[in-house]
């Protein structure tokens, strides 16, 4: 709890200060609007009290400029609020570059969550201040939600598609991180912690332990066990298109269509690879839909994400290319 | 000045007939809202019960009083008894069914035995989802997402959606017997405009009931053949989408909340004026809201699922579409207030429900602009505070419309007067108890507690205690007219025709009405609300 | 009867109405607000197929295909033809031709049944394989037998094929069950006109059970095309 505010919690994101302000704002507007209309409520039913049983009061029909008053200013203090508020739901949903991608599996009745650099964690997650983190999120069966009430981010965690949130942590503390969409017996129970430490702190809490496996290594791994290669090339045209480069950029479809290689696009395209055929290609591709879990799909997605074209090498990307950050969950 | 020593009129509908056929089998529209009074009332009971096994439990942090499984049956049991079984019928299904005719000046409504077979399908679909509710349970929460409903639940999923199946049936029929008596059966010389607003908010009603409800009505069937034939709408594991359920689930569950509302706003209009003794201010506006509400309250719905992963340009849409449902609201209550400037107001109990509907209703629907807010809904949506925003509503404004309507026409439904002193009590604890229940609620969810929470963090546990002893309060708060309104139907003061000296056609007919309502049709040449001199019937000065 | 005494209240005129006028207006709009109920209903099964068709057309083009056309448009024809038959029937309710009436009404009764006698055929063959033990090949009802082998697919398309026969079942299945409905209701309706009920003056359930058997033919002349007609033929 914030001890400056005993309504409000404690403010540990940079995301968390612009929704306290959108909701400060809102709640001057409407409170002033209460205790006015309160105000009158109780001013009318006090001072035309009847005085006698048998008071006529005139008739008054209404006036059309106080209902067009009263219907204008509420609608233009409105669209502040929602243009505001949408400014912040815009910024919640364009992580930057810079971003540290970490994933979360939700599962009944834990959080699995993994590093870019492998290590594992359940129920708690370690960053370090100051750097943004992208945490890309799924689950394994029901609808959960992932909701850090410090940081002001919630996202559900929905079977069979990956959602995104960011933050970028301001204050070293342990913050509650709850389920919020109810997923059964023990929803109460699927609760954690974020612990924000110090850059240097966080380095050390990463070192301990054993090395772990990165993603994006056993994405490598797996890219060859499930002969993936054999069709994906790395350097020229196969039976499939080549990935390397492909991740963040847009992708022309069969259909006419572009849409951009993100990680839902990547996961689709390993799960049901009949709907969007890359153009020029047949779509002979089989699914893969029950021969991967979900982390092996996500380390699988860090690998192609890590098959960029190295620096140096040919011109700038191709016209029609999308920038890394742009990308957003479907529907 | 001389008294009359007022008396019941010695034939009317209640007893034109004797026997438990003459009212099971009735087609008399007043009996029929009185059959679903005593139906709506026992939901609510049972409803009322498990809100009172969640807020115990909440006593304490430790989820010690009751098991997980228990707990998250009382909440879905709550929700569902709530929800269909007393909220969506409650005010069109009693006190609309009572008066639509009379206050149009028709003898009943247009399908008499249709309005008969919509209580029967009610009282059906309640034994159904009862049964599931008892023996076993349900604990996937009164919104059924899925998959968790579909393929996790172990609980009775199939028979509480069938349940609930049938019972949308009744809410259908009873909007589908409303629009055509509205449009067919005004008496000569009530043309739309000078037809109550009660009547206005109820036809805005009916439209969201016969166009919303087949829409879950088939979602919840789906849901039904997916968990008992296995049919995969819904399940990823079989390239079934759970997002789509939350979309047709919200289109008509979102609605809904206007058809919980809408007419306790025309309960609110009806008596105001009545104890304004004036004219309503801006009829046409209040008229013209309720149609609005209705239509653009069907274009919002994923408000509900801002966070579900949707698309950025989507959730824009529905939040500025959000932000416009609630000008007509807002006009509403300007309205209202503006009624009572220079009246003659009078502080009887169904006023003071009045009161206490405009100013919880506004706490309801303000908060309504942050959750409609993207940026603040990230936050809030799934929290306490969501909890706290539709129980001010429903709670702080439905149920005080309803009441003060059971209270307003209760001299006409019964010929008797209630006491007086018991209505102002009732409502004082009814306001105090609603109040210290849910405003801590709101704290709640800010500060980041979730809903559907069996267990929470220690400390959030001096708020629910607070709202817990609300909750105490409001439950006395409830008995209380219950028992004097039983009791005043039997040793209630004879109350007259028109007690209230109001106008509208159901007072220019007996207290209690005769069977047919009106002995000559009446002709309506005037416009509602007329109190520049006293309208027929009015006690005698 | 299709005389009135004169003075007096038609007897077919309800208590609570002014007059037949009336009665007829409320009734038909009664109907008409009931069908656009069933159009939301309807809908919801029609939105979800869109949904789905659009993320999984190969399914869907798998599915149909395997449909028969011919069946499917075999039965269309019957249901237009009932279709044709009802308007006749209310054709001559209005010119007080009871027997004509009854007639047509039967007609439409016996091309409702054909139709749903070819569906129960239709539904036999995907279901039967389902029933018993072994390999259930052919098995096109959705659930644990189902079987998506006999449509040529393989993989999550045959899970997403699932789908689309779920839609297939559920879409079919509650138009029939609106036919099973209705069909009693006309056999009544066609036992009134016999009986001399209905008149110029007054035939209003006739015009209300034709408003709703075209209701159910509009939806089928949908559900074809949709289900049937998608696929490369």
């Amino acid at each position: 709890m914030n001890p400056a505010f005993p309504f409000l919690p404690e403010r540990a994101s940079t995301i968390a200060s612009d929704v306290d302000a959108v909701f400060l704002f809102i709640l001057v507007v409407t409170g002033v609007f209460a205790v006015g209309i309160w105000t009158a409520l109780l001013y009318f039913a006090i001072r035309y009290r009847r005085r006698s049983p048998d008071d006529r009061p005139k008739e008054i029909h209404g006036s059309l400029a106080l209902e067009l008053t009263w219907t204008v200013i509420p609608l233009a203090l409105m669209a502040v609020m929602f243009a505001w508020g949408a400014k912040v739901y815009f910024h919640m949903n364009r992580p930057p570059d810079d971003a540290m991608t970490v994933s979360v599996v939700g599962k009944r009745w834990m959080w699995k969550l993994q590093h870019p650099t492998g290590q594992r964690e359940v129920n708690e997650l370690h960053v370090p201040v100051g750097r943004a983190v992208k945490l890309v999120i799924t689950s394994e069966d029901t609808i959960h939600s992932f909701f850090v009430p410090a940081f002001r981010i919630k996202k559900d965690a929905v079977p069979g598609r990956y959602n995104m949130a960011w933050f970028r942590a301001t204050k070293v503390g342990t913050y509650h991180l709850f389920c919020a969409e109810y997923c059964g017996t023990e929803h109460a129970r699927m609760i954690g912690r974020v612990v924000v430490m110090e850059p240097d702190q966080y380095q050390t809490w990463l070192a301990g332990g054993p090395a772990p496996e990165s993603p994006r290594a056993w994405g490598e791994q797996l890219f060859t066990e499930l002969n993936c290669v054999t069709c994906h090339q790395p350097d020229s045209a196969g039976r499939g298109p080549v990935l390397t480069g492909v991740f963040g950029r847009r992708v022309k479809l069969q259909s006419g269509d572009a849409v951009v290689a993100d990680e839902a696009y990547v996961r689709e395209s390993i799960v049901n690879p009949a709907v969007k055929v890359v153009a020029g290609y047949q779509p002979v591709m089989p699914t893969f839909q029950g021969l991967v879990t979900e982390e092996q799909l996500i380390a699988l997605i860090a690998y192609i994400e890590s098959l960029q074209i190295p620096a140096g090498d040919n011109a700038p990307a191709p016209a029609g290319a999308s920038s890394h950050g742009e990308r957003e969950a479907k529907r | 000045m001389t008294t009359q020593a007022l008396a019941l009129p010695k034939e009317h509908y209640l007893n034109a007939g004797y026997g438990w056929r003459s009212w099971l089998l009735t087609t008399d529209h007043k009996r029929i809202g009185l059959l679903y009074l005593v139906s709506i009332t026992l939901m609510f009971a049972l409803g009322s019960f498990y809100a009172a096994l969640v807020r115990w439990n909440l006593l304490v942090p430790d989820g010690s009083h009751m098991s997980a499984e228990a707990y998250n049956k009382a909440f879905t049991a709550h929700g569902v008894i709530m929800v269909f079984f007393f909220l969506i019928p409650s005010i069109p299904a009693t006190l609309g069914n009572f008066l639509i005719p009379l206050m149009i000046g028709a003898r009943d409504l247009a399908f008499p035995r249709i309005n008969l077979l919509s209580w029967y399908i009610y009282v059906i679909g309640a034994a159904l989802t009862l049964y599931a509710l008892l023996a076993g349970g349900l604990d996937t929460g009164w919104t059924f997402y899925t998959p968790y409903s579909t393929v996790f639940a172990q609980s009775n999923v199939a028979l509480a959606a069938v349940g609930i199946f049938i019972t949308g049936f009744s809410s259908i029929l009873t909007g589908l017997n409303f629009i055509v008596t509205i449009h067919t059966m005004r008496a000569p010389g009530m043309t739309w405009f000078r037809m109550p607003l009660f009547v206005w908010a109820h036809y805005a009603t009916s439209l969201i009931q016969i166009l919303g409800t087949p829409v879950v009505a088939i979602t919840i069937l789906l849901v039904a053949l997916e968990r008992l034939f296995h049919f995969g709408f819904f399940d990823p594991s079989r390239g079934g989408d759970p997002i789509l359920f939350q979309h047709l689930f919200w289109f008509y569950s979102h609605p809904a909340v206007y058809i919980m509302i809408l007419p306790s706003m025309g309960v609110i209009s009806e008596v105001v004026t009545c104890f304004s003794r004036k004219r309503i201010f801006g009829y046409s506006f209040i008229a013209m809201s309720s149609l609005a509400i209705a239509v653009i309250g069907f274009l919002v719905w994923a408000h509900h699922m801002y966070v579900s992963g949707m698309a950025v340009y989507s959730a824009l849409v529905f939040s500025a579409l959000t932000y416009l449902v609630a000008v007509p609201s807002a006009i509403k209550t300007f309205n209202w207030t503006a009624t009572l400037f220079r009246g003659s107001v009078q502080w009887d109990t169904p006023m003071i429900y009045v009161f206490c509907f405009i100013g919880l209703f506004l706490i309801g629907g303000l908060t309504g602009l942050f959750l409609g807010n993207l940026g603040i809904d990230v936050h809030v949506t799934d929290t306490y505070f969501v909890v706290a925003h539709f129980h001010y509503i429903m709670v702080g404004g439905a149920i005080m419309g309803y009441l003060g309507g059971l209270h307003f026409w209760w001299p006409k439904i019964t010929g008797r007067m209630y006491v007086e002193g018991w209505g102002k009590l009732s409502s004082l604890l009814v306001f105090v108890g609603f109040n210290l229940t849910f405003f801590p609620q709101f704290v709640l969810g800010y500060l980041g507690m979730p809903r559907r929470y069996h267990v929470y963090p220690e400390e959030f546990q001096v708020l629910n205690v607070l709202s817990t002893a609300g909750a105490t309060i409001l439950g006395f708060g409830y008995v209380f007219p219950f028992s004097y309104l039983f009791h005043s139907m039997f040793r209630g003061e004879p109350a007259g025709d028109n007690p209230w000296g109001a106008t509208g056609l159901e007072w220019t007919t007996t207290s209690p009405p005769p069977a047919h309502n009106f002995d000559t049709t009446p002709v309506v040449t005037e416009e509602a609300y007329d109190y520049s001199r006293p309208p027929k019937g009015a006690p005698v000065v | 009867m299709s005389e009135v005494a004169a003075g007096g209240p038609h007897e077919a005129l309800q208590h609570h109405f002014a007059d037949l006028e009336q009665q007829r207006t409320a009734s038909s709009l009664g109907m008409w607000v009931f069908i656009a109920q069933e159009v939301l209903f309807f809908g919801g099964l029609f939105a979800t197929y869109a949904v789905y068709r659009m993320q999984y057309p190969e399914a869907f083009s798998a599915g149909s295909h395997h449909l028969s056309w011919r069946v499917g448009f075999f039965n269309t024809l019957v249901l237009i033809g009932s279709s044709l038959t009802m308007a006749m029937g209310v054709y001559w309710a209005g010119l007080g031709k009871g027997r004509k009436v009854a007639g047509y009404l039967l007609a439409t009764i016996l091309l409702g049944s054909v139709f749903l006698g070819v569906k129960y055929f239709e539904y036999g063959e995907k279901i039967r394989p389902c029933l018993g033990g072994g390999t259930h090949a052919g098995c096109l009802l959705p659930g644990a037998s189902f079987d998506p082998s006999v449509l040529h697919v393989t993989g999550a398309t045959g899970d997403h094929a699932q789908i689309f026969f779920s839609l297939y079942f559920a879409m079919t299945g509650l138009h029939a069950l609106h036919m099973i409905i209705g069909i009693p209701i006309i056999a009544v309706i066609a036992r009134m006109a016999v009986r001399g009920r209905f008149s110029p003056e007054y035939y209003t359930p006739v015009e209300l059970v034709g408003l709703y058997w075209h209701f159910v033919d509009i939806i089928w002349i949908f559900l074809f095309p949709l289900l049937y007609l998608i696929g490369a033929h």
